[in-house]
């Protein structure tokens, strides 16, 4: 297997087309993010913001184009798909917890059943990854018994028990309470700050400010615009962009 | 979560008002009610048979349960019956629960071949009399697969009869647990497998038990169709017995209860399955 070919890319996506019968939900897409780089997508629903990062972990099946990751080729091999997956964890809008299973438990699984990891150092794992989200005292509930923000911190710290390279994270704040934003956002900003490589769709402009390296704006299916945080909201050049940027910073 | 125990705090609730109920309403009446119907049925019954001079002869019965013959204990053709009835329940259910998980894991398959078989045996078996079913497997494929013993013919066919119903229970109940559930064990890195073994079925078992229970209890049920083709379970001895004794009442009311002890017992163990499988949720 081909590992980094010399440069510092951990994903690379060339001309990435994608359809969903008609609709091409994906046209054409070039992105690079380099290790480490911390890249926030936003853009109108329907954009392919979601589809993009779907297909990095082969939740949606790519039509055209090209995707490495951390140097493996996604292709239909289900070695490379397994290989890819285990290296990029995913957080999702509606959490996706297992709720037969204890928040422990959640943790625990992947490790055990994918990694072949024994119950006691999976559970020890688990609980490292609990406190770094700030919830290791509801290890023995269900998620039921926890709040949007608490399931969504579960949700995170499942995927990091994985230790993957990557996360994405699609809309993680879109389905919480107001109130429950910040504790979620609180972690991926602790998150980032471990030099973790990360995709985040969402439209939290406070957090894309404080910790994007790369802002990323699409429509209809593509990227429109590609630049620095500081550039992005002081300067757009797109005037799609700056529409979009108006509207939701108005109030 | 402070927000939650001042609600729950500042709202005492409410004291229970002991309400005077109406005595057509009360529990007892509905007692007497009860009694007073089984009563008037009890009474029509034995007016009827005593106006066409019915013999009632209670006291052959017991021998046909067990006899006691020089100090051992002998089964009666109605226990051996239940026993067979009760061995054609256990392998059914085995079988039925077998062929249901795999139809439905190919109609949820990729596989062509496998969706169109599955629907073909499933439309086939759902589609025709169980009465023919039997016939066929009986005097069709039993001397083709030179099966030689009805028995086994019998709880073949009943197996892929109610595997059929099975099937689509198991299908339902796998297709109703979340997309997202899917999504997420795979992006923890679990294989299709183990996604169903740890994360699917889980989920969906508990909602397929209570329609799983009817399909399993018309399969003790359905048995007493092998009556037709010479397997010795309980119908078939309690027709024997009419032909030798003409007891047809007396024997018919112990028969009916007989099915009724072991379709309330699957299903109040089934009950109390369903209670601990839930007990998290």
């Amino acid at each position: 297997m081909a590992r980094n070919t010399g440069d510092n890319a951990m994903i690379r996506l060339e001309g990435v087309s994608k359809w969903f019968g008609n609709f091409r939900a994906l046209c054409d897409v070039d992105l690079t993010v380099d290790q480490g780089e911390r890249v926030v997508i936003c853009g109108p629903s329907g954009s392919g913001k979601s589809t993009l990062i779907r297909c990095i972990n082969r939740l949606e099946e790519h039509e055209s184009g090209r995707i490495v990751v951390d140097g493996i080729v996604m292709d239909d091999d289900t070695k490379h798909i397994a290989d890819i997956r285990a290296e990029v964890g995913m957080v999702f809008q509606q959490f996706n917890l297992f709720p037969h299973l204890s928040v422990l438990e959640n943790c625990t699984l992947g490790p055990m059943k994918a990694r072949g990891i024994g119950r006691a150092e999976a559970q020890k794992l688990a609980m490292e990854y609990l406190e770094k989200v700030h919830i290791p005292e509801q290890a023995g509930k269900f998620p039921s018994q926890l709040s949007g923000g608490q399931q969504q911190r579960v949700a995170i710290a499942r995927s990091l028990c994985m230790t993957p390279k990557v996360m994405l994270f699609d809309e993680p704040t879109s389905a919480l309470d107001p109130e429950m934003i910040k504790e979620v956002l609180d972690v991926m900003i602790e998150l980032a700050e471990t030099g973790m490589t990360m995709i985040c769709v969402t439209h939290e402009m406070g957090f894309a400010k404080t910790v994007a390296d790369k802002m990323i704006f699409m429509d209809a299916g593509q990227i429109v615009e590609a630049a620095t945080p500081a550039d992005f909201f002081s300067n757009p050049k797109s005037e799609r962009t700056k529409l979009f940027l108006s509207q939701i910073l108005s109030h | 979560m402070s927000a939650v125990d001042a609600t729950t705090d500042g709202l005492a609730a409410p004291k229970r008002l002991k309400r005077r109920v109406a005595w057509w309403k009360s529990a007892w009446f509905d007692v007497v009610q009860f009694v007073l119907l089984s009563g008037l049925l009890i009474w029509i019954t034995w007016r009827g048979a005593a106006s066409m001079d019915y013999r009632w002869q209670w006291y052959r019965l017991p021998r046909y349960f067990y006899r006691v013959i020089d100090g051992e204990l002998i089964w009666g053709p109605l226990i051996n019956g239940l026993f067979v009835t009760l061995e054609i329940a256990a392998w059914g259910m085995v079988l039925t629960l077998i062929i249901g998980l795999i139809t439905a894991i190919l109609r949820l398959s990729e596989s062509v071949g496998g969706r169109v078989l599955a629907k073909v045996y499933l439309e086939s078996i759902r589609n025709t009399p169980l009465l023919v079913q039997v016939s066929i497997f009986y005097f069709v494929l039993q001397p083709i697969l030179g099966i030689n013993n009805p028995l086994w013919t019998g709880i073949l066919c009943l197996a892929f009869f109610e595997g059929s119903f099975a099937s689509e229970i198991i299908r339902a109940g796998i297709n109703s647990v979340h997309r997202g559930q899917w999504e997420a064990s795979t992006s923890i890195g679990l294989s299709k497998t183990k996604t169903y073994l740890y994360v699917i079925l889980p989920q969906a078992i508990p909602l397929m038990l209570p329609p799983m229970t009817g399909t399993l209890i018309n399969l003790i049920k359905h048995s007493a169709i092998l009556s037709f083709v010479a397997v010795f379970e309980l119908t078939t001895e309690a027709r024997n017995m009419i032909g030798d004794t003409f007891m047809s009442f007396e024997v018919w009311f112990v028969v009916g209860p007989m099915y009724l002890v072991l379709t309330i017992s699957l299903s109040t163990l089934v009950g109390w399955l369903e209670r601990r499988v839930r007990r998290h949720r």
